[in-house]
């Protein structure tokens, strides 16, 4: 076990590095000048080399990226080029408001998900498997954007049911105030591709010789499908799970930025809009850290959903 | 006299087989005609046939849909006193604007000179086939033009991420040792990062660099394309590394195929149909993507319409109760053809690996 996770942790280096060169190449080779982005219009000569001198732009390529490795790895991205505000701030001020919306979202369509799943995988091939099945397919057809724009008006302005949007400081009033719409329609985009996976992989093993052994022993279905069945379905869903949870930080932006949540996800594309650079590498590098430790958490967790694995 | 030699029927060709199972398919098959049917169009549009004027002003502002006409319009009745009777206005005000006016003497030349030139009151209808939109297109125009547009940047962003996806596969599937070394490095770098923030950075450094912009559909084509290949390589690559040792592989390479040709003429054609597939995949997750990105600002360029470009228009236009651009772009166009093309996808899957119930 130790052994094994020193390796990953090993292999994961050659990765790091590679986002950090891919981040770096991006911005700074096809970004064109940043003195320019962050000057705007001024035509200023001086003024311009002098901004060109606080980035470090006027240095050579291999000594920038050195400074962009050391902000990697002090976590210091310094400020923001627009609002001049700490990156590390920004983080810190917009993380909890798209969690508070993601984190719901992720559980509510997991557990329906799941349930509705191997409710239509044990009915395969019935009327209601094929009307779950097409139902889920136009869902998935129309953009997510039709859903948010109907159902913030119908929801929110006609019937007034919710607020049309809004955020407040409190934990508790935004989960059950101002929450519930976005999650309502993120889950209602969601459900479609989850259901479709997840049928898939309770097919898959319904097929498998244990299912035919423990209904040949005598097994009510109700135990076949949730002691057996579940259990062996678990290593995909982990792996769904696991490489979902790094983007719950980011939240959904459309969401956010329908309904003025004051979430990461809004922040990032407010930086794509004024070319806010530092937002944008910070918020990249990290979360791709943050989807291999994940990616290796995934790989512990099988063991514990399957002894039979061996980690390797 | 020996008896003649018994005719053996020709098996059919894989394709053949694959087209034979699909017609069996009465869902798959009305897709596929629904898909026909908007490639039809998209390709009409192209040329010009229709909506080639989608950009002409050709109703009030917000018309009513044809099906509609006696629906109440604040908007369009507003829009029609602007082009109607000049509004009356107080002589005495005209009196005193004139004493300031530094141009007034010349005032009864400058209508001389006016009225030798012709003018024309464009005509502007009340009612659209599908209503209007703000500045009076009609959006049934936009709903077709918008198509082409967004099935365009689909399918080849979609053919663009395919053939990434495949030659990078193929060398590293094929080749092995260091190559494959790189190119799996390659794959997880991309792949950590979250794809979504991934085009978005991508996004932000195009649109900070001026040599990047104006060149109209390619950007995006090229920001979905180049990053949207991870998914086809890792099929490609495994499928390269089963095929490697097989049987007819090693036969090619007896009688002498170069590497590059066992690569991609003995090899290719195998796997051909799990790439079909795949793009067949990719154009559904792009369109969407592309009328998301639009939507935002980042996707086509402003003298374009997409069906994203549409649907930004219509946030708004909900609450004044016009819905029909909503209800054109959104549900009308993209939700009917993506689903028919979702389903044909599924179909074509189904048939093509009949061993995959």
């Amino acid at each position: 076990m130790g052994a094994y996770l020193i390796r990953r942790l090993w292999q994961m280096i050659p990765t790091m590095l590679g986002v950090i060169l891919l981040v770096f190449l991006l911005f700074s080779q096809f970004g064109g000048d940043p003195a320019q982005v962050l000057a705007g219009k001024i035509t200023d000569q001086a003024q311009i080399d002098n901004i060109r001198k606080e980035l470090g732009v006027d240095q050579p390529a291999y000594v920038q990226l050195w400074i962009f490795v050391k902000q990697v790895f002090t976590f210091d991205f310094g400020r923001s080029w627009v609002t001049k505000e700490e990156v590390s701030r920004i983080f810190k001020e917009h993380a909890g408001a798209s969690l508070t919306v993601a984190v719901p979202i992720l559980v509510i369509e997991l557990l329906l998900g799941l349930s509705l799943a191997l409710w239509v995988a044990y009915r395969r091939g019935s009327l209601t498997d094929r009307g779950v099945m097409i139902i889920c397919i136009v869902a998935m057809s129309i953009s997510f954007l039709v859903y948010i724009i109907a159902g913030q008006y119908l929801f929110g302005f006609a019937l007034g049911w919710f607020p049309v949007q809004g955020w407040s400081d409190g934990l508790w009033r935004n989960l059950t105030y101002f929450a519930p719409l976005p999650i309502l329609l993120a889950v209602m985009v969601g459900l479609g591709p989850t259901i479709r996976l997840y049928r898939s992989v309770f097919l898959d093993e319904l097929g498998h010789d244990y299912v035919r052994t423990a209904r040949a022993k005598g097994l009510s279905e109700r135990s076949v499908m949730f002691k057996h069945v579940l259990r062996n379905a678990l290593i995909p869903v982990i792996t769904n799970v696991a490489m979902a949870l790094p983007g719950l930080v980011l939240g959904v932006f459309l969401l956010e930025r329908f309904f003025s949540i004051p979430g990461l996800g809004r922040e990032v594309i407010i930086a794509v809009e004024r070319s806010d650079f530092p937002v944008i590498k910070a918020i990249t590098v990290y979360l791709a850290f943050a989807t291999m430790v994940f990616n290796l958490l995934a790989d512990l967790l099988y063991r514990w959903a399957d002894p039979r694995v061996e980690l390797r | 006299m020996p008896a003649p030699a018994p005719v053996l029927d020709v098996s059919p060709g894989v394709w053949r087989q694959a087209w034979r199972r699909l017609r069996r398919d009465r869902l798959g098959m009305a897709a596929l005609y629904v898909v026909c049917f908007f490639v039809l169009l998209v390709v009409a549009s192209t040329l010009g046939w229709v909506a080639g004027d989608w950009q002409r002003e050709r109703g009030v502002s917000f018309a009513n849909p044809s099906f509609l006409p006696n629906l109440e319009n604040r908007e369009a009745a507003q829009s029609l006193q602007l082009l109607g009777a000049p509004a009356q206005i107080d002589p005495s005000v005209v009196a005193a604007f004139r004493a300031v006016d530094p141009l007034a003497p010349s005032e009864s030349q400058v209508a001389q000179r006016a009225q030798t030139y012709a003018t024309t009151e464009p005509e502007k209808s009340m009612t659209l086939p599908f209503g209007g939109d703000k500045w009076g297109r009609s959006v049934l125009a936009k709903m077709i033009k918008g198509a082409e547009v967004s099935i365009a940047v689909g399918l080849f962003s979609a053919l663009v991420a395919t053939f990434l996806g495949t030659v990078f596969g193929a060398l590293a599937g094929y080749l092995g040792k260091w190559v494959n070394d790189f190119f799996e490095w390659f794959y997880n770098v991309f792949t950590s990062i979250p794809y979504i923030l991934l085009i978005l950075a991508i996004v932000a450094v195009v649109k900070a660099n001026p040599a990047l912009q104006s060149k109209g559909l390619l950007t995006i084509v090229l920001v979905l394309g180049l990053t949207g290949w991870t998914g086809v390589y890792r099929l490609v690559r495994a499928e390269y590394l089963k095929h490697a040792q097989r049987e007819y592989v090693r036969a090619a390479d007896a009688i002498g195929a170069s590497i590059w040709r066992r690569m991609f003429i003995h090899i290719l054609p195998n796997i051909s149909h799990i790439i079909l597939v795949q793009l067949s995949l990719l154009v559904v997750g792009f369109i969407k993507a592309e009328v998301i990105l639009s939507f935002l600002g980042f996707g086509v360029p402003v003298d374009m319409v997409s069906w994203g470009t549409m649907l930004e228009e219509a946030q708004n236009e909900l609450v004044i109760g016009k819905w029909w651009q909503l209800v054109g772009a959104g549900l009308l166009t993209m939700a009917v053809f993506v689903t028919a093309f979702s389903l044909f996808t599924d179909a074509l899957r189904d048939a093509l690996d009949p061993k995959i119930k």
